[in-house]
């Protein structure tokens, strides 16, 4: 189906399966009670958070995962997409479809130049140019460009490039008679438009932006899986392996890791996109280095290099950034009430400083963690245990069909 | 003229913590080869060290006096730092009032403690691994020990201000002749920035005339011969790593009084001074220091508002800037040796 | 006139003069061989030769076109494929991937942007790739992980890379360094089969004179930078120079 092998389109179904299910399976517990309350996820925020972050991590995979060059810049396209969806919708119109293919052509051109210079060097000095050039545009965007008082206003510095009525909007300037902001849409389908499913006690919501974004996600991933199966996606994984062989086996490095630059460039500004058509607002904050740490963080933790694990390291740091910033002290008390007073006292003294405010310093643990114990990620981390269940279970040890890039 | 001995001096207090930063970095990439993305909480670390001490040096007994009342009507209370009941009133409010000095003696084991822990714990199972790995786990380390921080010492920034005597200005200029006010110059960066010479003078000394130092640049040269020479290269290696951590950490104590601590600042600086180490050659000491004076001094000018005019935000991209035609023309750095990671 | 000329090649490395004035011509069609004592420049001359390096003065041409300032990719796309001294292979593809990826490079070019093709699918591809895993008789090797072949096995595999390509000049530097005696025949037999069997120039850099005088036609013996003699193994077997050279190296220099 598709074009892919059997394993590959089982992956496909599943992940497609899951994104369109996402409202249910993100919800199980019912509205109102204290595990909803903590743990559902199914509001359309944070879905969308989930895809969004997914298309970037994709992105980000196609390039660190197959060549292995770690870029510490890619916030920057991020930025770069978000600023250009805002401009399209300030000067165009309200429809999502423009503003998400500027995007993807501006952090294309983006991508284009700075891979082309970044990749004049290899290894941590590949590594500090994409820094550098990530920081030059942040400081950029937050100083000379972003200074309303200037001639070169183009992202409105602190305050964040945001929508206003006297904006030209050619396409449908006519729509925002009625003295409101006009809301992102595709054609007709307002981004936020929400479509509310009561059963029982369970509360379900559809929102139009979530789907939007998950098609874009799911037709994201079925590229990466065409370009990881692909000679292509073997060529980069080869500049990887061995890059002297390479050049000796007649073969020009340096395009092949520029398209994979550009690429995952593109697909940062695709994620920039979105996140600006899901609330028109963009702000330099979202291009600073830390936040290209994050993307790296996302990438680690959920499997480098291999197919599934973008999502799922997308998925596992929105989710739990979600649920630790949750947590307060009230909580573990009435988690552990079941422990003497001291005990829990002492407990929750302890975990107070791991959740709510504290949730960076899990999650910069865990990344640790990852990295120490298990360099393949969480993917690796499922694989090892289904392995040890296998092998319980059959006892033979003979999966020889063992194919890597699960 | 006096324009720009100012901005010479204001390049040399900003140029001071890169040079002391990026020479830590430079020590801990020549000897052990690794990338550690976490020097800049170090950095941090040596500023909180500061903050520190002067909160223990400012606690106090809580005493009544009856005889007064707050504007509450309840008795006043009256706190007495307990420094002062030991020392006696005037020592003890010199002695806090010369807390950053002071922590720099309170620092220095710390720093060092931090830093072979840190090199002993985690750094040392990551030698082997490819940097792209020492990256990402220094990265989380430095995300793990700015969040421990942010936990004890909130995310505001904690003025700690310097000693009385050095709160004021130098007029700089009526010395050289200029108008009354026209290089003004704080004393305390004046201080700074002959700490840092100091520091830095230190540690070529200790590397240029000890057997220690001889066999540690012995080992930045050739770390496999050494080796093979039986000398036990990795626990002078484990010394060099608390050292640097020292370095970086000493530089924050006494950057604190410039600047108040906040628990991102060690992520602010490492970036530049990642980009001063590239600049200067990586493994290159002198062309640590060098660089970090030099891009210091670039900034300091890029800010002057006739450039400004001419290339509208030059002040913030000039460091960066230099570093990409730096690599881009000359990968080995200002000074760095033939050789070293030039590819 | 050889298919490789090499005219008054010279390379200096700071004060060392590491090439003096090299001649060489390398006829098509046979098994020419680079000998000299450690230090004589032979790595610098094949460094020369693949586009590593940029000699100083002197030219390289080979069928009749210059080498110089190309890039190593560019000369392999000419015609010349190089063997290492340790077998450089992709050591995290599987054996049928590092033989794709010749095949690849000689149909596509030295860049093609083909992201979209199931590399499966290319028919003509995997069966040129497997019809050579079959004649390096590794056909059944051809899902393993290349890292974990025995080192016999990557030099089989290596070699079976460059010949995918079906160079007109085959490059070995050094292939038996570091091999057992057994793995040493091995090659040895692989190399004289290749060379019976193709149209292929054989180039090969070597210490060991075992290797040297059960293959090659001709023989270059290079010494501080400056090749010595030219001829027929024979003729330098009893060499008086080549003795000097050696200083009694020549026996035993396993």
């Amino acid at each position: 189906m598709l074009k892919l092998n059997k394993r590959d389109t089982m992956l496909f179904v599943i992940v497609t399966a899951m994104v369109f299910l996402a409202p249910f399976l993100l919800n199980p517990f019912p509205q109102g009670s204290s595990m909803a309350q903590m743990f559902n996820a199914g509001y359309p925020d944070l879905m969308q958070r989930f895809v969004i972050f997914g298309i970037l991590v994709i992105g980000f995979n196609i390039l660190f995962g197959l060549t292995g060059y770690l870029s510490f810049g890619h916030a920057a396209f991020l930025g770069i997409g978000s600023y250009s969806a805002v401009w399209m919708f300030k000067l165009l119109s309200m429809n999502i479809i423009p503003a998400l293919i500027l995007s993807m052509i501006v952090a294309g051109i983006f991508s284009l130049v700075i891979g082309y210079v970044s990749l004049r060097r290899s290894g941590i000095y590949f590594s500090i140019l994409t820094l550098a050039f990530a920081q030059m545009s942040y400081n950029l965007a937050y100083s000379v460009l972003g200074n309303p008082s200037s001639n070169y206003n183009l992202t409105n510095g602190e305050t964040g490039l945001q929508l206003a009525l006297n904006d030209p909007r050619v396409l449908d300037g006519a729509a925002a008679a009625n003295g409101a902001l006009p809301v992102t849409k595709l054609f007709g389908l307002a981004m936020r438009d929400s479509y509310n499913l009561n059963v029982g006690g369970w509360l379900f919501t559809f929102n139009v932006g979530y789907y939007v974004a998950g098609i874009l996600m799911l037709i994201s991933f079925y590229i990466s899986i065409r370009i990881f199966r692909s000679p292509f996606g073997m060529m980069l994984r080869a500049v990887k392996s061995n890059q002297q062989r390479m050049n000796y086996t007649g073969l020009n490095t340096k395009p092949y890791t520029l398209a994979a630059f550009v690429i995952s460039g593109m697909y940062a500004g695709l994620a920039g996109g979105l996140l600006s058509s899901m609330d028109p607002l963009a702000g330099a904050e979202r291009m600073h280095w830390t936040a290209s740490g994050e993307i790296v963080i996302m990438a680690i933790l959920g499997g480098v290099g291999t197919l599934i694990g973008p999502i799922v390291g997308a998925g596992f740091n929105e989710y739990f950034k979600n649920i630790l910033s949750k947590i307060n002290d009230g909580v573990l008390h009435q988690w552990l009430s079941f422990l003497p007073d001291g005990l829990e006292n002492f407990i929750v003294g302890i975990l107070h400083y791991f959740v709510g405010k504290g949730w960076h310093l899990t999650l910069g643990l865990l990344f640790m963690m990852v990295i120490i114990f298990l360099p393949g990620g969480l993917v690796e981390g499922g694989q090892r245990l289904a392995k040890m269940f296998k092998r319980k279970k059959t006892d033979d040890g003979s999966d020889s069909n063992n194919t890597p890039a699960e | 003229m006096d324009q720009i001995l100012l901005q010479i001096l204001n390049g040399l207090d900003k140029g001071s913590a890169y040079a002391l930063i990026a020479l830590g970095l430079t020590l801990i990439f020549g000897t052990l080869g690794v990338v550690n993305f976490a020097h800049g909480a170090l950095f941090m670390i040596g500023a909180f060290c500061a903050v520190t001490l002067q909160r223990i040096l400012n606690i106090s007994t809580v005493t009544t006096d009856p005889t007064k009342t707050d504007f509450l009507g309840n008795p006043a209370t009256i706190k007495t730092p307990v420094v002062e009941t030991w020392f006696g009133p005037e020592m003890g409010a010199s002695i806090i009032d010369w807390s950053v000095p002071l922590a720099i003696l309170f620092a220095i084991p710390i720093m060092a403690a931090v830093g072979f822990i840190m090199e002993r714990g985690l750094i040392k199972h990551f030698y082997k691994r490819p940097h792209a790995d020492q990256i990402l786990v220094t990265f989380g380390l430095a995300i793990v020990l700015q969040e421990v921080i942010k936990a004890f010492y909130g995310a505001n920034p904690i003025p700690t201000p310097a000693p009385e005597a050095f709160r004021g200005s130098f007029d700089f200029g009526t010395y050289l002749g200029y108008e009354a006010n026209a290089i003004i110059y704080p004393y305390w960066r004046m201080v700074y920035f002959a700490f840092s010479a100091v520091i830095i003078a230190a540690v070529f000394a200790f590397l240029q005339f000890t057997t220690f130092g001889m066999v540690v640049r012995a080992g930045m040269a050739d770390r496999e011969t050494v080796g093979l020479l039986g000398i036990n290269i990795d626990k002078r290696f484990t010394i060099m790593f608390a050292i640097a951590a020292c370095v970086a950490g000493l530089a924050g104590v006494m950057y604190a009084p410039i600047n108040s601590p906040n628990y991102h600042m060690g992520m602010d600086f490492l970036v530049l001074s990642f980009v001063v180490v590239v600049v200067g050659g990586m493994g290159s000491l002198p062309g640590a220091v060098l660089a970090g004076f030099m891009l210091g001094i670039l900034e300091a000018f890029a800010s002057m508002n006739q450039v400004k005019a001419i290339f509208p935000g030059i002040d913030q991209i000039i460091i960066y800037l230099v570093a990409i035609i730096i690599i881009l023309t000359r990968p080995r750095g200002l000074m760095g040796r033939r050789g070293v990671m030039e590819e | 006139m050889g298919i490789l000329e090499v005219k008054n090649v010279g390379k200096r490395f700071g004060g060392l003069q590491a090439l003096g004035d090299v001649n060489l011509s390398v006829a098509e069609n046979s098994v020419h061989a680079i000998i000299g004592p450690n230090g004589a420049g032979k790595s610098t001359l094949l460094n020369c030769l693949v586009g590593k390096l940029i000699p100083d003065t002197g030219s390289v041409m080979f069928d009749g076109q210059s080498v110089l300032g190309r890039k190593p990719f560019e000369i392999n796309q000419m015609g010349i494929s190089r063997v290492f001294q340790t077998p450089e292979i992709f050591g995290d593809l599987s054996v049928l991937e590092n033989m794709l990826i010749p095949c690849f490079a000689k149909r596509d070019g030295a860049f093609h942007l083909s992201a979209f093709k199931n590399m499966l699918d290319d028919k003509e591809i995997i069966d040129r790739a497997q019809h050579m895993l079959e004649e390096m008789k590794m056909a059944d090797k051809h899902g393993m992980n290349a890292a974990s072949l025995s080192r016999g096995d990557k030099r089989r595999l290596e070699i079976g890379m460059c010949l995918s390509q079906e160079p007109r000049l085959l490059l070995l530097d050094e292939p038996t360094a570091g091999m057992a005696r057994a793995d040493t025949n091995n090659t040895i037999d692989l190399l004289k089969q290749i060379s019976d069997e193709r149209d292929i120039t054989i180039a090969i850099i070597e210490h060991d004179m075992h290797v040297v005088f059960s293959l090659a036609e001709r023989i270059t013996v290079l010494a501080q930078g400056t090749p010595l003699v030219e001829d027929t193994p024979d003729n330098i077997k009893g060499h008086p120079k080549v003795r000097e050279a050696y200083l009694g190296e020549t026996q035993d220099a396993a």
